[in-house]
């Protein structure tokens, strides 16, 4: 195939020095790991700012980063959306109202917040779902990489798959959480070094900003079949009064309500991956400033999407020779990699190839070291072995199951790989189930947090009807000219979305209000199982505010807030 | 538990050197260049990335000496 890329002794240089350089991490902590503590929660040990870096690198996996240049493509800058909208007001949400809740109340897992709050069942039913999906999600971000570097660097399918996996394995085995966040802050600066030269590169050769705007407005305008405005790629909310004038097919009230609101709120406030991070901290403060921290450098991320919003200028001037079709049709998560093969000479090269594998070890290790916490607290030690009294010797025996669930977890997720190998549509499949399964979890948390009459069975039948609702949603409708079972339809097709991203939006929004009102509705009708005080530390209204403490005003979490909310309006106001 | 800043300094001013010292080596060579747009970028990235570095490894260094 065209796209295989010729790597010099540079760049392989680079690749080697940066796989020694996650082993040696691994290995600088492995003599830390004393207990169960220190393997699965770092001990709560992380200052605010690499837990905060942690935090956004988990959203910088291999997929995240394709999948946003070739969003830039494909969307221009309406892609902004997914940062700005679609992850800051969460972020500063989960940071002010809502970690003090999840770090206060000494939970160690998101599903242990759900047991303390309300009962087993809503716990047991949440770590059972996160479990297999982490290992899927984990498995198929592994099959992505490997076919990726199969195709580039002519590597066997399987060398890549065990290399990187192996890897892997090795430094979250020797140093568990803290392994994986600190490595995970190392390649959030391997992807940005990586990644900046491109942005460089891409804006020079367009000719700067007003370039960008100038060059991109014809390229846009003689678009096929559409009737877009010429600057449709170069704005965020400019067109987005109909669906039809803009290439996410969606209005403004869908991209606020459903990025904006119920998939980001989902992911960033709920999902246990990204919150183990801000667990991690070392304060209760540090715990608040860790998404606000994060926040900060996650504003600037849209700009690493230019290169993508090029590419579509790139690709309709002859004269560039830049083409993103495989095998005739284009393949937008191949964007970013044609955009290293046209810009970066050897040695840049490598450490662009070296960010993207970067990026998708960091992605696999924070799933595997987040299964490893669920497994071992909510399912081994809650319903399998329940620990004994004896401190010391509960310790020691968990920490060796928790080393044993890392090789289990890197063995399945090989397993998951070769079963997405098996069915290749099912990536799609299963990126569309995290989000069915996060949806309605944000909705019960929501209210178990701010509703003290929430109860259990409510909490039970409120996560299992929205996510009922959301693969019925699934079944019954389809994106427009799509064959493949995988992407819906598959009971009955009564509505057919313009593109399957407007799908999933109202399929968050759907199953998240289904959720929201079972949950209200069946609480109102039982009656609580816990008592106040056993609520206090938990529930909003029955716990104390923190005091203030004497710390700097940059280290203040709601100044941090103002600051972040502020820079992210004058953003939008700029680039709408 | 370790600094990653020391680590993280370690790692960027040894990528940072070699990108230096290939740019340098390299920079000779027009052709290989080409795609960057005539620019050598890996002499201007290798020393951004090594500043980078050496700002990591005293952050490290400074609070290693406090502790």
């Amino acid at each position: 195939m065209e796209h295989r890329f010729e790597l010099g002794w540079i760049d392989y240089a680079i690749l080697f020095i940066y796989f020694s350089f996650v082993i040696f991490v691994g290995w600088m902590l492995r003599r830390h790991m004393k207990d169960a503590t220190a393997f699965l929660e770092a001990g709560r040990s992380m200052p605010a700012w690499v837990a905060g870096i942690a935090f956004i690198s988990t959203s910088l996996g291999a997929l995240d980063v394709m999948g946003m240049i070739g969003c830039g493509a494909k969307y221009g800058m309406m892609t902004f959306h997914f940062y700005w909208i679609g992850a800051i007001p969460a972020m500063v949400f989960l940071g002010i109202f809502m970690m003090p809740f999840y770090y206060g109340s000494k939970a160690r897992s998101v599903p242990e917040y759900l047991s303390l709050r309300f009962d087993e069942k809503t716990r047991a039913l949440n770590a059972v779902l996160f479990s297999v999906m982490t290992i899927l999600v984990s498995g198929i971000s592994m099959y992505a990489i490997a076919i990726l570097t199969e195709e580039l660097l002519g590597w066997s399918f399987y060398v890549a798959l065990f290399l990187s996996a192996g890897v892997v394995l090795v430094y979250t085995y020797l140093g568990g959480l803290s392994s994986a966040i600190h490595n995970e802050v190392l390649q959030f600066f391997i992807v940005v070094a990586g990644l900046l030269p491109l942005v460089y590169l891409s804006m020079k050769d367009i000719g700067g900003w007003t370039g960008l705007k100038t060059n991109l407005g014809p390229v846009v305008a003689s678009l096929p079949a559409t009737h877009y405005a010429p600057d449709t790629w170069s704005t965020t909310w400019r067109y987005t009064a109909t669906a039809a004038q803009n290439p996410m097919g969606i209005e403004w009230y869908g991209i606020l309500l459903g990025l904006g609101f119920v998939l980001s709120f989902g992911y960033w406030c709920t999902d246990f991956l990204v919150i183990q991070r801000a667990m991690a901290a070392n304060s209760i403060a540090a715990a608040r400033n860790t998404p606000l921290i994060a926040a900060i450098p996650k504003m600037f991320t849209p700009f690493l999407v230019l290169p993508g919003v090029i590419a579509v200028w790139l690709m309709h001037s002859p004269a560039k020779g830049f083409s993103i079709a495989d095998h005739g049709v284009n393949n937008y998560d191949l964007t970013i990699i044609m955009l290293m093969k046209h810009y970066l000479p050897p040695g840049l090269l490598g450490l662009g190839l070296t960010a993207l594998l970067a990026s998708f070890m960091s992605g696999m290790a924070g799933n595997i070291s987040a299964f490893n916490t669920v497994w071992t607290y909510d399912i081994y030690e809650a319903y399998i072995r329940r620990p004994t009294g004896d401190r010391a010797l509960d310790q020691s025996h968990y920490l060796r199951v928790a080393r044993l669930t890392t090789i289990f977890a890197v063995a399945a997720s090989i397993g998951a790989a070769g079963i997405a190998l098996q069915f290749k549509n099912i990536t799609d499949f299963m990126q569309a189930i995290f989000s069915m399964v996060n949806a309605p979890l944000f909705a019960v948390i929501f209210l178990g947090m701010f509703w003290k009459k929430a109860t259990g069975h409510g909490a039970f039948a409120g996560l299992f009807s929205g996510l009922t609702a959301a693969i019925l949603h699934h079944g019954l409708t389809r994106p427009s000219g799509s064959l493949s079972l995988f992407k819906g339809g598959w009971l009955h097709v009564v509505h057919t979305y313009p593109v399957e991203l407007s799908q999933n939006f109202w399929c968050a929004i759907i199953s998240c209000s289904t959720s929201a009102a079972v949950t209200i509705l069946v609480s109102l009708a039982t009656c609580h199982r816990k008592h106040k005080a056993e609520l206090v530390g938990l529930v909003y209204s029955l716990t104390p505010r923190a005091t203030s403490v004497d710390a700097a005003w940059y280290e203040q979490p709601t100044v941090l807030a103002v600051i972040v909310s502020a820079t992210v309006i004058v953003l939008s106001i700029v680039f709408w | 538990m370790i600094d990653i800043r020391y680590p993280i300094g370690l790692f960027f001013s040894i990528i940072g050197c070699l990108l230096f010292a290939y740019g340098i080596s390299t920079m000779h060579n027009p052709g290989l260049y080409e795609k960057s747009l005539g620019v050598d970028v890996n002499i201007w990235a290798g020393l951004l990335i090594f500043l980078f570095g050496l700002v990591m490894l005293a952050l490290s260094k400074g609070v290693r000496e406090k502790q």
